[in-house]
């Protein structure tokens, strides 16, 4: 992995880092096309106001459940038609992506952080203190993670916040018994115990010697989680405990919807695509991380 | 092997207290007064406060009313449901066959799908087949249900009018709930059409309860033979002349088999949070839309004793799981 012919930057460069995992992961042409579709919808959420035709909260009492524009009865500006009461369908989708990333981003960084912290304090102290959260970690397992997430939500309030917390902490487990394992398995290398007669006290072996070397598994995971929190967030928004109405979320956004399935297809069936895509878009480029990153882990 | 089933017990004993911690929890940090949540009732008398609270040991320390909960638990009291003052226990054991039913047909259009296709994929590695599967399998693995059985509905019941919308049986047919499998006891009631009524009731449901397993399974599949079909004694047995029907059936989907029954097994975890939302979109009435229901019709005891109970099933599933890897893995046993 690191004799490249070419004149590259210097062995050992994050910039020399970048180029050996970009050679990896560009092979895999899924992931590409994965990683391709995540940066559209990253720009479409960022660049909503300006690409988004229509003001995706207002209401046009000329255009109730107007088809797509290329059925009969369809009309412009509504490309994907719009809903029950007049609002643009692919505007509201446009819109939906901006949510849609957030809870990505805020579940993962949570569960990430929590998780991080909770594994290593686990692997490095090991005794009672491991015991303790690992047995929390089981317990948390045991439930199915939506009825927990519904759980928690019932605790917290319905609202698209406590449904991100709920999630979180969920997935909260993954993420600790993966730093964990690799604190396990690091901790007792040369380097670690070189930096520990050097001086180096209990957090810096842990976030300076150990966590570094512990990353690749938790990226790949954390690529994961993030288009779970997707999927988990939308079902929760979809039974009312989620993002709530008229948020253009992307389940909330079925959840209205329903009542029509059989009278208009399109405002059940693009929302849901949004999702679907997304999501399928973010396993994607994940199964090439793991690939790239995680060779152990390589499916054969 | 005792020994293994000792350790595994042992384990799970801790993880069924802190279920239960959390289960005691629940009721308590729900926003509001846990005793009218408890009760059911809104803006009672100080006198009758006092009296729900003697009735439900809220003037007890925290650790004794913990004591009494597990207490109840033992003798299989969940408390009352507020809305329908029936035992919870009852509530759910009624529901749990309607669940039971639909996971269990989910799993076989699962098996049955996933196992043949994941072994092909293997066998036809690289092949047209093979990346078809894997690409629908992603695509499976990455589906909002909820959407899927929607679309379902459109096209099966609303294009194409082959399946019923929602709900376990056609209205016209009445019949005892002997075992509460609508399938069973729609064919020991002898009317005709009453099981076909039944059975085009499970199909979509059943399909998009199965479509994250499936594609769990095929994958899994696909892996667990591609490495087994590089083992030693495959190429032996090819050697020997055999077909290669029966290499691949006989001597290695045998031994692929082990890990996938693993993952089988614990996809019944995800069976029960996938019931939540498929039992709501087609209006079957098990478990999980009772569970919604619940949450909604502000029934926190039903709530606390439904997490309690589905988390039971899944911990005892996986115990079994993990029993029967023991048991046809023996090195598994002895780590």
């Amino acid at each position: 992995m690191t004799d490249h012919a070419d004149a590259g930057p210097a062995p050992g460069t994050v910039a020399h880092d970048l180029r050996v995992f970009w050679a990896y992961f560009s092979e895999n042409r899924g992931a590409v096309t994965g990683l391709l579709f995540v940066a559209l919808v990253v720009f479409l959420a960022i660049a909503a106001n300006l690409v988004a035709p229509v003001d995706p909260a207002i209401q046009d009492r000329n255009a109730f459940l107007t088809p797509p524009l290329w059925q009969e009865g369809g009309r412009w500006p509504y490309i994907l038609g719009t809903d029950a009461v007049g609002r643009d369908v692919l505007s509201r989708i446009i819109h939906g992506a901006r949510y849609s990333m957030f809870i990505g981003t805020i579940v993962v960084t949570l569960s990430m952080l929590a998780g991080i912290a909770l594994g290593l304090v686990a692997g490095y102290f090991r005794g009672w203190i491991e015991t303790a959260i690992m047995r929390l970690m089981d317990v948390i397992l045991a439930f199915p993670s939506l009825l927990l997430a519904l759980g928690l939500v019932a605790i917290l309030g319905p609202a698209l916040i406590n449904a991100m917390i709920a999630i979180a902490v969920v997935y909260l487990p993954h993420f600790v018994r993966l730093a964990r394992a690799s604190v396990l398995a690091e901790k007792d290398k040369e380097y670690v115990i070189a930096s520990r007669l050097a001086g180096a006290g209990h957090v810096r072996l842990m976030f300076n010697a150990i966590l570094p070397n512990c990353m690749a598994p938790l990226i790949v995971q954390a690529t994961l989680s993030f288009s779970s929190a997707i999927l988990d967030a939308a079902a929760l928004g979809f039974l009312g405990m989620g993002a709530q109405p008229p948020t253009p979320e992307w389940g909330a956004m079925l959840a209205e919807a329903r009542e029509f399935i059989l009278r208009a297809w399109w405002v059940v069936t693009f929302p849901g695509l949004a999702i679907l895509l997304t999501v399928l878009a973010i396993n994607l480029m994940g199964d090439g991380l793991r690939d790239t990153l995680d060779p152990k882990l390589k499916r054969s | 092997m005792i020994r293994f089933l000792l350790n595994k017990l042992a384990l799970l004993v801790p993880t069924f207290l802190g279920v239960t911690i959390a289960a005691f929890a629940f009721i308590r940090l729900l926003p509001g007064d846990p005793i009218l949540l408890l009760a059911g009732e809104r803006d009672v008398t100080p006198e009758r406060r006092v009296m729900l609270e003697a009735q439900f040991g809220y003037d007890k320390p925290l650790w004794q009313q913990y004591a009494r909960f597990l207490g109840d638990l033992t003798q299989g009291d969940l408390g009352v449901s507020v809305v329908t003052k029936t035992p919870i226990l009852q509530e759910f054991l009624d529901r749990f066959p309607a669940t039971v039913e639909l996971s269990f047909c989910a799993m076989i259009f699962a098996v049955m799908l996933g196992l043949p296709a994941g072994v092909i994929a293997a066998v036809r590695r690289g092949s047209v087949f093979d990346h078809t599967v894997m690409g629908v399998s992603l695509a499976g693995y990455s589906m909002p249900i909820f959407w899927w059985g929607l679309i379902l509905i459109i096209l099966f019941s609303g294009i194409l009018g082959w399946t019923p919308v929602s709900g376990r049986i056609s209205l016209m047919y009445f019949f005892d709930e002997g075992t509460g499998f609508m399938l069973i006891d729609s064919l020991k009631s002898g009317q005709s059409g009453a099981f076909r009524s039944a059975l085009s009731h499970l199909v979509l449901p059943s399909i998009v309860l199965g479509t994250i397993p499936l594609a769990v399974i095929a994958r899994q599949t696909r892996s667990s033979m591609l490495e087994v079909l590089g083992e030693d004694y495959v190429r032996t047995a090819r050697a020997k002349g055999l077909s290669p029907f029966r290499v691949v059936a006989v001597h290695a989907l045998r031994n692929a088999l082990i890990t996938v029954i693993t993952v089988i097994g614990l996809q019944i975890g995800v069976l029960l949070a996938g019931a939540i939302l498929t039992e709501t979109i087609f209006a079957w009435p098990g478990v999980g839309k009772w569970m919604i229901d619940s949450i909604f019709r502000r029934d926190y005891p039903a709530v606390q004793g439904g997490l309690l109970l589905i988390a039971a099933i899944v911990m005892i599933v996986n115990l079994i799981v993990d029993l029967l890897y023991g048991l046809v893995n023996p090195r598994i046993r002895h780590d």
